[in-house]
């Protein structure tokens, strides 16, 4: 390189004892909890294109929400984005009580949590059994169940990890405050699904 | 530039990877060594090329007559949309960064291994079944709306071939997405102590730069397949007007990731001839920090431009007009980068061999696919070209030119270091030219082609445009036949070759600071940052000097500071 050179105090010197210890083949908590993070985004890039799919259809068609349609009930959904807002928090407990070597802690919270989101799940399904449109009935109806269903998938998954957390954590020594990248992975998964929705809820009914 | 030790010696080298068994079994074994991984990258997407080659000498053939006479209409448009598909998802793409990336990315940043082997693994085995299925998608109908895959055509013909072209994209670039995680983590978090961004070789700064790309760019596609796919099986109206959709968001969803899918795959193959022309002209890279920095400036200007793919899609004026200037800016950054290469081969000490003579087809052929770039770019001459035989040509200069003459340059390069073994340099020469020749025989034409109006996808045209077509054809053979060297020296030198040292070329970089091939967790001691990658000791060479890496190291070590 033009005229930079290295400096000399800081290269092969302490490769041994930092570098081998994270670029071996195991795979170093810091980078997994970044490469989690590189995950989130990609994901967010898709729910990023489908909500900008959505808007564009929306501002070129004159009536998005056709007659007769036009009410999309607020109450059941509103109480589901409660219970999933209020269920990030409820994880969080669950992340703060591991950091104490608090399993039992972990076990409560995460179980919380795993309730909200069948909870949640269970409301999605009732509301799609009681809606007075179908997927094809015009464009609006197929984005919303497009964009819901979608969300809902990932609720489930985040379900999934949470609930592979609390097996695994039957094991007391599993997790605890020095090694708990499962804990800290499903729940950044959590935020994520939580913040998505709240952008959703907030395009596909208040809006 | 006072670091004072000597690289692992050849001796070494002589166990290199041994651990058991046959040593070609381990590149059908689900390794999780990047090195291993980045072979078998680069072996099943050349197989890949091998298929999609045949599939163009098919379309070729088809046209080298005006009349639809050799294959029927349907399948000649199977033939072109399963070609390009096998081309950018199952060739260039992969190879680039899958395979250059793999194998190179941790030895050329003193990194035992990618950050995560297993997810590396797995992301490369769901390119063979990917791959498969879109092939297999001919005994159903194969897919024939073209790689694009606009709908409305896609979805009222074909349907099973289209719903097995949408799995297959999906499941290519979800590979690619967890591919790029992998990249952006190791380059991000494991670079060796000492190496700075600025330290960083060229081509880790390319592929970090394709790897942003990747992550942003490609969910997008798997949205707007996602999309399609309700269209084409449940009957959703998303992209139908008949049902108050609208076909022209699909088309902006997929330049989202098409355009800057194009940098995803030249950003690579910059990355390698930066590497490859300073080490083979003897000379430090030009302008290091310009080329870094303006593969950034390439991947953000990538993303703002996507649609100049539609200046014809009814897309307003004023749009039009941001578009067609953002993409001329981007032509910025990539003047930067040839004008530094060419002034790093300029009064180099040029060693002529197939690496460095691929190097410069890359660079010559992308110049001329980049320039025909400005022109479409500009609205008016666009709407005249577009559609014809132009962007064939101009795409082709780009894709083919650059990416193949990229890869093949940077399998010269690295074949020693990968397989320890040295490749034949008159085979080399052998392909370059009948390569040179066939490429421009079967694409320079093109371009008159297009302004004389002929236009793409179709499978019989107007004979006033047969002679030219026959020449196309004729260079296609050639191009075809070009590959053959290349597959005899390969596969002989890979098991008959002179045995390579493990700095055959005398370059810089970590890579070949240790054995070629490297030992399974890539350096027996660890590897040193003697100077930046690119210095070639000049601060140590006299003018008018010549001395190898391992001399000038010795020097060093004599007398440090
Ligand atoms: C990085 C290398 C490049 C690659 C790999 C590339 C690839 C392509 C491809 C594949 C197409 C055709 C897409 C299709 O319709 O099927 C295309 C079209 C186009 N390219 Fe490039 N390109 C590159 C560089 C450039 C540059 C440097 C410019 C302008 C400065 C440019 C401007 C355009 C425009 C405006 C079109 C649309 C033409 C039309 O459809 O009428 N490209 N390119
Ligand atoms: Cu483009």
């Amino acid at each position: 390189m033009q005229g930079s050179t290295v400096d000399s105090g800081q290269t092969a010197l302490n490769y041994q004892t930092e570098a081998i210890a994270s670029g071996h083949h195991g795979e170093h908590p810091d980078h997994r909890i970044f490469g989690v993070i590189m995950f989130l985004v990609a994901e967010s890039m898709i729910f990023l294109g489908l909500f900008a799919a959505y808007l564009t259809f929306k501002l070129n068609t004159p009536d998005w929400r056709p007659e007769g349609e036009s009410e999309l009930e607020l109450l059941l959904p509103g109480i589901n984005t409660l219970i999933l807002i209020a269920s990030s928090f409820v994880l969080h407990q669950g992340d703060s009580a591991i950091k104490k070597n608090n399993q039992a802690g972990l076990r409560i919270w995460f179980g919380a949590t795993a309730l909200m989101g069948a909870v949640f799940l269970c409301g999605q399904i009732y509301e799609y059994f009681h809606l007075p449109f179908g997927l094809k009935s015009n464009l609006f109806a197929s984005t919303f169940y497009v964009l819901t269903g979608f969300h809902g998938l990932h609720v489930l998954f985040g379900l999934l990890l949470i609930l592979g957390v609390l097996w695994r954590s039957r094991k007391s020594d599993h997790y605890n405050s020095e090694h708990h990248f499962g804990v800290e992975a499903a729940e950044l998964y959590w935020h994520f699904v939580d913040v998505v929705w709240i952008v959703l809820f907030t395009l596909l009914y208040l809006l | 530039m006072a670091q004072t030790q000597v690289p692992p010696e050849a001796a070494k080298a002589a166990h290199a990877t041994g651990n058991g068994g046959p040593e070609w079994r381990k590149y059908i074994s689900f390794s999780t060594d990047h090195k291993v991984i980045g072979i078998q990258y680069l072996v099943t997407t050349f197989l890949f090329f091998l298929v999609g080659g045949a599939l163009a000498t098919a379309v070729r053939t088809e046209l080298a007559t005006p009349q639809a006479d050799f294959v029927s209409r349907e399948l000649y448009n199977s033939l072109f949309t399963v070609h390009a598909t096998v081309m950018i998802f199952l060739w260039i793409v992969p190879a680039g960064t899958g395979g250059f990336g793999n194998y190179l990315i941790p030895l050329m940043i003193g990194a035992r291994d990618m950050a995560f082997p297993k997810l590396n693994a797995v992301a490369f085995w769901m390119i063979p079944p990917g791959g498969i299925l879109l092939l297999s998608s001919f005994f159903v109908g194969a897919p024939g709306a073209g790689w694009t895959s606009y709908p409305p055509l896609s979805t009222v013909s074909g349907q099973a071939g289209e719903m097995i072209w949408i799995l297959s994209v999906l499941i290519l670039g979800t590979s690619s997405i967890l591919g790029a995680i992998n990249f952006l983590v190791t380059i991000i978090k494991m670079r060796m102590p000492g190496m700075g961004y600025n330290q960083m070789p060229l081509f880790c700064w390319a592929m970090l730069s394709a790897s942003a790309l990747i992550l942003l760019s490609t969910p997008v596609l798997a949205g707007a397949l996602i999309l399609l796919s309700f269209d084409l099986i449940v009957g959703t109206t998303f992209f139908n007007p008949t049902g108050g959709g609208d076909p022209i968001v699909y088309q902006h969803m997929f330049w989202f990731y098409s355009h800057p899918a194009v940098y995803i795959m030249i950003l690579p193959m910059f990355g390698m001839i930066s590497e490859i022309l300073p080490v083979h002209a003897r000379k430090p890279i030009f302008g290091y920090k310009a080329i870094a920095y303006s593969s950034l400036a390439i991947s953000f200007l990538g993303l703002i431009v996507w649609a100049h793919h539609m200046f014809t899609s009814g897309t307003p004026a004023w749009l039009r007009m941001f578009f067609m200037i953002t993409t001329m800016i981007i032509a910025v950054p990539t003047g930067i980068k040839v004008f530094s290469w060419l002034a790093t081969l300029w009064g180099g000490k040029l060693r002529l061999n197939s690496a460095l003579l691929f190097g410069m087809g890359f660079v010559s052929m992308f110049v001329i696919g980049g320039l025909s770039g400005i022109m479409v770019a500009s609205v008016p001459f666009d709407i005249h070209v577009h559609d014809t035989y132009f962007v064939v040509a101009h795409l082709h200069y780009v894709l083919f030119g650059g990416s193949m003459f990229g890869i093949y340059s940077g399998l010269y390069h690295w074949f020693p270091k990968m397989t320890g073994r040295m490749l034949n340099e008159t085979w080399g020469k052998i392909h370059f030219v009948l390569t040179l020749v066939g490429f421009n025989m079967c694409f320079l034409p093109m371009h008159w082609l297009g302004l004389q109006g002929m236009p793409r996808r179709v499978a019989e045209y107007d004979p006033e445009f047969a002679t030219i077509n026959l020449v196309c054809t004729i260079g296609s053979y050639i191009l075809a036949v070009s590959t053959i060297p290349f597959i005899i020296n390969a596969v002989w030198s890979w098991i008959y070759g002179t045995k390579a040292t493990g700095n055959p070329w005398q370059a810089l970089t970590l890579e070949w600071q240790t054995a070629s091939p490297p030992p399974v967790e890539n350096f027996y001691d660890e590897p040193v940052l003697w100077s930046g990658p690119y210095d070639y000791g000049t601060d140590l060479l006299q003018p008018g000097e010549d001395k190898s890496v391992e001399e000038l190291l010795a020097e060093v070590n004599a007398n440090p500071g």
